[in-house]
């Protein structure tokens, strides 16, 4: 299948969060200043609903992957007792992504400054900014300057995060910063223990943070101006795989797929497949796919989802389904081991789909059934992610499946195209 | 509360005993590995005695019968927990928050 790069249009990125002028260190508080000037405050009652409100009109959605309206979570937060901890979320445990990485180490005051308008926002009384292991030092420099000049009305503390897929999942994230385990509870994400001063957690990705930011600095109606009508706004995609330059690239919502392909210099080899939305997405056909705008209601033909913004290119010499037994086998191993259907379930069918990649007997029929059952069994949805993702690669390299069945493979390329990180940790 | 209630299991704390599949095979299967598949579906007027039982005898006191409404963890924002509930309780909720 070949791209065709040259009926698409050009496309831009944006500058909104990362700068066009990177200098490949991160702003200081004086250039961050320069560039987006003084956060305007949102402490006082009739501030707060206003700012509120116009995070509501700016149609603001998380960007860890849910899409969740940032505005419902805040007014929720507001109205709770006693008063929330904001956590923004940097723990990047994916391992295809490195937008979160990426845009703490470029702007760590813009996700700073959000997140302290998230506590004015809410009435929190405390940030804490949980940071994957690369670039939390960057952010705890960002703060340590922000203190020293007593830029910030709540406390700021920063927390390196557990290296581990699954310690992003809102509530492992608040555990993590509690209790020191990386894993989900099951429960809303509180802390402190049962009872009186438990205090509810507002946890979000540090992107949405950035561009909450950037709202209650220029209103709702700038916000809009990019992206379509339904999903406004910009977002930081990650490029991977067969493409020329594989990185992070900001893009208005809905710029179709191949428009996201061209961003990444094109491709370079033609494409058997697209894994859309990372390591819980959907694998996609390129033809059907690189037309599509890429936002939840372009995608949803496809079953596919923008997620956390990745995209990962596989070329069509590769091997689906190996690639997929690898990223299965991963997950499976990134359970966190707390609910029997995920522990045993995901290397269940990790192992099944191993056979079906190395051509042995697979049973297809019960390998369904699996994952199927897996689905909904957790505290946390990490079972339906890989269950998804795995139900996706059976559709897409169907006739793969058929091959392999037979004991043949058609890719001539080595397997391994995807990131997954060395040992897995049990 | 008069809505049918509906069985849940804490994936979390089970730990795949298979009490509740024995007592309750009508509602509740088990997976290849030995975990609890939970009925959709309302719990019946027939069925209910069983499945207090099955509730009650968990050793992981992983199953509960839920009644829509009535979610697990309310949090302090459930009934009784609001700050002038507590304080006809008798308890002192803190000390007010900056700014509001």
């Amino acid at each position: 299948m070949s791209h065709p790069a040259a009926s698409l249009p050009r496309v831009k990125t944006w500058p909104r969060l990362l700068p066009g002028d990177y200098s490949g260190r991160p702003g200081t508080l004086g250039e961050h200043l320069a560039r987006h000037g003084i956060r305007p405050s949102c402490g006082g009652d009739r501030r707060r609903e206003d700012r509120i409100r116009e995070i509501e009109r700016a149609g603001l959605a998380g960007r860890g992957g849910a899409a969740f309206p940032t505005a419902v979570k805040l007014r929720a937060l507001a109205a709770a007792w006693p008063s929330p901890v904001v956590f923004g979320n940097g723990v990047e445990g994916e391992p295809a992504s490195d937008k979160d990485k990426m845009l703490l180490a470029v702007a760590p005051h813009l996700v700073l400054d959000g997140a302290v308008a998230a506590a004015e926002l809410t009435g929190a009384g405390q940030v804490v900014i949980v940071a994957h292991h690369a670039v939390s030092d960057i952010v705890g420099r960002a703060v340590a300057e922000r203190r020293s000049s007593g830029w910030d009305p709540v406390p700021v503390r920063v927390m390196t995060a557990a290296d581990r897929f699954i310690a992003g999942e809102a509530s492992a994230v608040v555990h993590w910063v509690e209790r020191g385990v990386p894993t989900p509870t099951g429960r809303p994400a509180r802390l402190g223990s049962p009872g009186r001063g438990r205090r509810p957690a507002l946890v979000q990705n540090v992107e949405t943070l950035a561009h909450l930011a950037l709202v209650i600095r220029h209103g709702a109606p700038w916000f809009t101006s990019a992206g379509t009508p339904a999903e406004p706004g910009t977002m930081l995609v990650t490029l991977l795989g067969a493409v020329r330059r594989p990185g992070v690239y900001e893009i208005e919502i809905g710029t179709p797929v191949g428009g996201l392909i061209e961003l990444a210099g094109g491709a370079e080899v033609p494409l058997g497949a697209l894994l859309i939305g990372g390591y819980f997405g959907t694998w996609a056909e390129p033809a059907s796919a690189l037309p599509r705008p890429f936002s939840s209601a372009g995608l949803a033909p496809i079953g596919a989802n923008p997620g956390a913004g990745v995209v990962a290119a596989l070329p069509s010499t590769a091997c689906g389904l190996a690639e997929t037994a690898r990223i299965a086998r991963y997950l499976a191993g990134s359970s966190a081991g707390q609910c029997g259907p995920c522990a045993f379930g995901l290397g269940a069918i990790a192992g099944q789909l191993e056979q079906l990649a190395a051509g042995c007997a697979c049973d297809l029929g019960r390998l369904q059934r699996w994952l199927g059952d897996v689905t909904g069994r957790g505290a946390c949805r990490h079972p339906d992610g890989t269950a998804l993702m795995v139900a996706s690669a059976l559709r897409v390299f169907g006739a793969e499946v058929r091959l392999h069945s037979g004991g043949w493979c058609s890719a001539i390329g080595a397997a391994g195209v995807l990131p997954v990180p060395g040992p897995v940790r049990p | 509360m008069t809505a049918a209630p509906r069985l849940k299991v804490d994936p979390i704390a089970c730990d795949g005993r298979g009490l509740c599949a024995e007592l309750l095979p009508g509602l509740i299967t088990l997976d290849d590995w030995g975990f609890p598949l939970i009925s959709s579906q309302d719990v019946p007027a027939a069925l209910r005695g069983e499945a207090s039982a099955a509730v009650q005898l968990c050793p992981r006191l992983a199953l509960r019968l839920e009644t829509r409404g009535n979610a697990e963890d309310p949090g302090p924002r459930g009934p009784g927990c609001k700050a002038k509930d507590l304080r006809r309780a008798g308890v002192t909720p803190g000390p007010p928050r900056a700014g509001r």
